[in-house]
């Protein structure tokens, strides 16, 4: 139970500033083991604030509890990639050697088991997250050690036997996390020499990086694709007393994990994007977002900063141009994938609940603190520094036409080669099978959940705007796998994310997984299939933000894709067959009162 | 040529939709023209005594005799209609699928405060009684439906419009304005 003393000293630490409400939370949560009611009342009166308000942050993100999550919270991804590698038999070890079930915490409170979704790990799964360390590749035998080490008292950083490659193995990071980088491009993953990109940002005139930036075609590298350049002159012509770069980290479409190895990385490079960003709209302060999942890189990223810092490439008078100072804070998340979505985050940003905030007006007028921001993805943000220190015209004569450069990748999944791949766009999704080793794919999941799910004879498609867009997550799926445990598991992953604000998406999502539930399980009709086509086109029509615009596209692709699987669960002899049973739903109440069937059977109504 | 036949039923439902099918005012007396109703609360018919071409169901199945009753409408009639929220989706019943039937049960025979507490507790299971389901259903998970007019209640125009539009073998086109509802 957290005493009053924690949670003044979180607020005196957060200087009583509402805006930080979700760090506040988050050293709550990781001080007393849950956010509980009277930790919430508390934090609510020290604000000035009403309970609602705090208990309203405190229950929208996963990483909060109100009851304890365990002196070790274990959280294992139960994302599919996860399931493939063995996520079950695993899980079970834990439960086992815990002595608790997944989604409960020892009577002791010293171990709590829970599941969460895609922890940018998919490279190597079964991954777990322990009070914030990560913990990838997991067997049953790594588990019974870990449950070993936390039962014995054990330091989760100090458990964590070899350390990954690059910088995962530093001082500061010690993190098993491998960076699999198996093809490096010229745009992010090259090396990069910092300050090469500033300083010549700076020679030019903020128009003019701009006019570079629009002559490279660049292209939003986090999943919707818009004109960097557009964006930043629409934001630089926006009017208000402060502009912002806000840079997405918070890489949550399961099987998207390249943020993850470009900012342990390129980290520097990113920060000079954001720089030339700044330096661009007119903005002095940028903010990192970045996911909970990856908190275990924030020592690290702040190095990075001080390190910028001390060679002028941030701060005041950066690259030694008068009048431009920049500096970047990061902010972390606390467990949400709808904050990636751009204005969920900036709420979330602002120590608020992470609800897609009505569009327009857009971030670039009305985005952090309501002032004019852009927000870019990390990709999007490297890319941007590369075309300032090789030219817009370089990086326009890489990809196709239509799109301009490289794209990195997460391949995961069912091939030999899980990792990064920085490729030229245009590149056919056979070709990255036989690079990834995972040609004898039955299916891949371009794009992740709320991409496409593709079928062998599309895999000369191309990893493009114009054809596969993709945020970068790409999932290959065996010729062993059950595609509906797929669906099935991504359905469940929307269920779960939807942020509940609107219908279409909290209640639709929800009908979606038990449709296919039901013909799954051999009950359903042909009838069953046109309804999940129907419901999915208005819950994507009807939605208020990507995500629910999104959620229903596992189904729909697979209908469109794989149509004679479905064909194939289904009773083609009957247009309509309910699930319902009368039987079965009067059981509880009869037991209860007593009530027999038989007197009232529909089929039998004079029984 | 004789008329088209209607039926009407309420379940689990407030008898709210069939007040808005009542707010079609003086167009009632046109629809009394066109057909003519069977089972339905509105001339108190009880039980079908010939098939139906429309019939229109308010409110989900919350209890057995609510099932015997859609079985018995789906059974005889050509088209079947949900009509309102919580035909469509249980509504406002279905705020108890979250909680066990016990405790709607308990809550409501032993702890609700009307109780008098010097009275014995006492749980109703005369056979005569529907028996309550697990949650409430929505009408389609029961039976085949071929048409939902969303609302609560959908308004009387949705209503006259859906009608008249069935009984002149038109395509149903219902306009924005009927199906906004804030
Ligand atoms: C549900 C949802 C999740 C998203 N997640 C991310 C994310 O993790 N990272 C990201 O950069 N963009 C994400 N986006 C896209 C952002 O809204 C936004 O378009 C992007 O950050 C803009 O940057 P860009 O122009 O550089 O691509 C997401 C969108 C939605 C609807
Ligand atoms: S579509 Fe889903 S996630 Fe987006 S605002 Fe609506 S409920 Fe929230
Ligand atoms: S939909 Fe509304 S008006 Fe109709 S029965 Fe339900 S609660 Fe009553």
């Amino acid at each position: 139970m957290p005493s009053k003393g924690l949670v003044t000293a979180a607020l005196g630490r957060h200087r009583h500033d509402r805006a930080r409400l979700i760090d506040i939370l988050r050293d709550i949560q990781a001080q007393a083991g849950c956010v509980s009611p009277e930790a919430v009342a508390e934090i609510a009166a020290g604000l000035g604030v009403s309970t609602v308000a705090v208990e309203g942050v405190a229950t929208f993100y996963h990483f909060f509890s109100a009851r304890p999550a365990g002196t070790y919270a274990v959280y294992l991804n139960d994302n599919i990639v996860s399931v493939m590698k063995g996520r079950a038999a695993v899980a079970a070890a834990f439960e086992k050697a815990v002595g608790c079930k997944f989604g409960e915490t020892t009577p002791d409170g010293r171990i709590g088991l829970h599941r969460t979704s895609c922890i940018g790990m998919n490279d190597q799964e079964p991954a777990a997250l322990i009070n914030g360390v990560v913990f990838t590749s997991l067997t049953p035998a790594k588990a019974r050690v870990i449950v070993e080490g936390m039962k014995a008292g054990m330091d989760p950083k100090a458990m964590v036997a070899s350390f990954g490659d690059g910088a995962n193995a530093s001082k500061i990071v010690r993190a098993m996390v491998k960076n699999n980088i198996r093809k490096e491009g010229p745009v992010v993953l090259a090396p990069f020499r910092s300050g090469s990109a500033i300083k010549k940002a700076v020679k030019l005139t903020p128009e003019e990086v701009i006019a570079e930036v629009k002559k490279s075609n660049l292209l939003g590298r986090g999943g919707a694709g818009f004109p960097t350049g557009l964006k930043w002159e629409f934001c630089r012509r926006e009017k208000g007393e402060a502009h912002y770069v806000v840079c997405n980290a918070d890489e949550g479409e399961p099987g998207t994990f390249k943020d993850r190895v470009i900012l342990t990385e390129r980290p520097h490079l990113l920060f000079e994007g954001m720089a030339v960003a700044g330096y661009a709209v007119g903005a002095k302060e940028g903010v990192l977002y970045l996911r909970a999942e990856y908190a275990y890189l924030l020592p690290y990223l702040q190095k990075v900063l001080a390190d910028l810092r001390k060679k002028g490439l941030l701060g005041k008078k950066i690259a030694g141009k008068t009048g431009f100072s920049f500096d970047i804070t990061i902010k972390l998340g606390a467990g949400a994938y709808v904050c990636g979505e751009e204005s969920a985050l900036l709420q979330s940003a602002q120590g608020e609940r992470g609800e897609p905030r009505d569009r327009p007006p857009f971030p670039v007028s009305s985005g952090y603190r309501f002032l004019p921001t852009t927000v870019n993805n990390v990709e999007t943000l490297c890319a941007a520094a590369r075309i300032l220190e090789k030219g817009g015209a370089w990086f326009k004569d890489m990809g196709t036409a239509r799109s301009a450069g490289t794209k990195v990748l997460s391949v995961s999944g069912d091939c030999k080669k899980p990792g990064v791949y920085e490729v030229p766009f245009g590149l056919t999704v056979r070709r990255l099978l036989e690079m990834a080793g995972g040609t004898d794919a039955r299916a891949v999941q371009v794009g992740g959940p709320s991409g496409c799910c593709i079928s062998r004879g599309q895999f000369d498609r191309a990893i493009a705007f114009e054809d596969l867009a993709t945020g970068g997550s790409v999932i290959v799926i065996g010729p062993q796998r059950k595609l509906f445990e797929v669906i099935h598991n991504f359905m469940e992953f929307f269920v779960e994310e939807s942020c509940g604000w609107c219908v279409p998406c909290r209640a639709g999502n929800p009908l979606l997984l038990r449709k296919l539930e039901k013909i799954m399980s051999g009950k359903g009709t042909p009838s069953d299939i046109a309804d999940l086509e129907s419901w999915g086109k208005t819950i994507k029509a009807m939605s208020r933000c990507g995500l629910g615009q999104t959620s229903p596209n596992p189904i729909l692709t697979t209908i469109q894709n794989f149509r004679e699987l479905y064909e194939s669960k289904v009773d083609r002899n009957r247009d309509f067959k309910p699930e319902f049973d009368l039987a079965e739903s009067v059981k509880a109440a009869s037991e209860i009162t007593g009530q027999k069937l038989a007197a009232h059977d529909p089929e039998n109504p004079h029984a | 040529m004789s008329k088209p036949v209607i039926a009407t039923a309420s379940l689990a439902g407030c008898f709210g939709c069939h007040m808005s099918f009542l707010d079609i005012d003086e167009r009632i007396l046109d629809l009394i023209d066109l057909v003519e109703f069977n089972k339905s609360p509105i001339d108190d018919i009880k039980t079908f005594t010939k098939p139906v071409d429309v019939g229109i169901i308010e409110g989900g199945c919350c209890n057995s005799e609510n099932v015997e009753v859609l079985r018995e409408f789906r059974k005889h009639c050509k088209v079947l209609i949900s009509l309102g929220e919580c035909a469509i989706m249980g509504g406002l019943p279905a705020m108890r699928n979250g909680i066990p039937v016990r405790e709607c049960l308990e809550e409501a025979y032993f702890h609700s405060p009307t109780i008098d507490p010097a009275d014995p507790r006492l749980m109703p299971g005369d056979e005569d009684l529907p028996i309550i389901l697990d949650k409430v259903y929505p009408l389609h998970e029961i039976v085949k439906i071929d048409a939902y007019l969303p609302g609560c209640p959908p308004s009387a125009d949705l209503i006259w419009k859906a009608l008249t539009s069935l009984l002149e073998g038109k395509p149903l086109e219902i306009p924005y304005s009927l199906l906004k509802f804030d």
